[in-house]
């Protein structure tokens, strides 16, 4: 019954990813598909936690810092790639 | 039952809430109407759904294994940070490269600020535009 659960959850989250895949193919401008790009990361997160609960290991739970990290820099590197065009900009250049 | 068994059922619970509050997120995504609204779908929403589900996978390793994960609650505490930071900085992206509005939306004060060189306006204008272009 509880694994049966867990398995319904991990459903629920892959329909939210492909939902989110709509958005990032479809979305009209670039911050659509930023912000869509952020939340399935989030969302692998949550999957990847219920993936090691199911497996019953904890050799997946680095994965999860990771993602997390990865999703937050690629998300400020994108913010600032659409606001000012370039991403490292180094000083006493321009 | 027994009190192993209570908290392996509200881990549980928590983690599909998590997930029905994930597919709603998703949802609003898909049908709201500009970028703003949907930042506010995408950070506020799934930001409670990953809450929601990490805590259920640290309460089930807690009362399953008896293991108190460190690296859950940093993933905790890293994304409840992270995330609304995140968001504002997408919109900010989004407000400075002119992506619009939805046609049924109010007032926009920021633009007559930030946008149209208004004689009154335009120090804080300059005054802005300079503070990011610096760096």
């Amino acid at each position: 019954m509880k694994e049966t659960i867990l398995l319904l959850a991990l459903t629920f989250f892959m329909i939210a990813i492909a939902l989110l895949l709509y958005r990032v193919i479809v979305g009209p401008s670039m911050p659509d598909r930023a912000i869509a790009l952020d939340t399935i990361g989030v969302n692998l997160i949550s999957a990847i936690a219920i993936v090691s609960i199911v497996l019953s290991t904890k050799a997946f739970l680095e994965a999860i810092l990771i993602l997390g990290i990865l999703a937050f820099i690629g998300t400020i590197a994108f913010s600032k790639y659409i606001e000012r065009g370039i991403i490292v900009d180094r000083k006493g250049d321009s | 039952m027994t009190v192993k068994e209570i908290l392996e059922w509200v881990a549980v619970l928590l983690v599909l809430f998590g997930s029905i509050i994930s597919v709603i997120s998703a949802f609003g995504l898909i049908k709201l109407p500009d970028v703003y609204t949907r930042s506010h779908a995408a950070t506020k929403s799934s930001t409670l759904a990953v809450l929601a589900c990490l805590s259920g996978a640290f309460i089930y390793f807690w009362s399953h294994d008896g293991y108190v994960s460190i690296r859950l609650i940093l993933g905790i505490i890293f994304v409840f940070i992270t995330a609304p930071v995140a968001g504002h900085l997408i919109c900010r992206a989004a407000y400075r490269s002119r992506v619009p509005l939805a046609e049924n939306s109010g007032e926009d004060e920021l633009k007559a600020i930030l946008f149209d060189g208004d004689i009154a306006t335009t120090t804080t204008a300059q005054i802005l535009n300079e503070e990011s272009g610096d760096k």
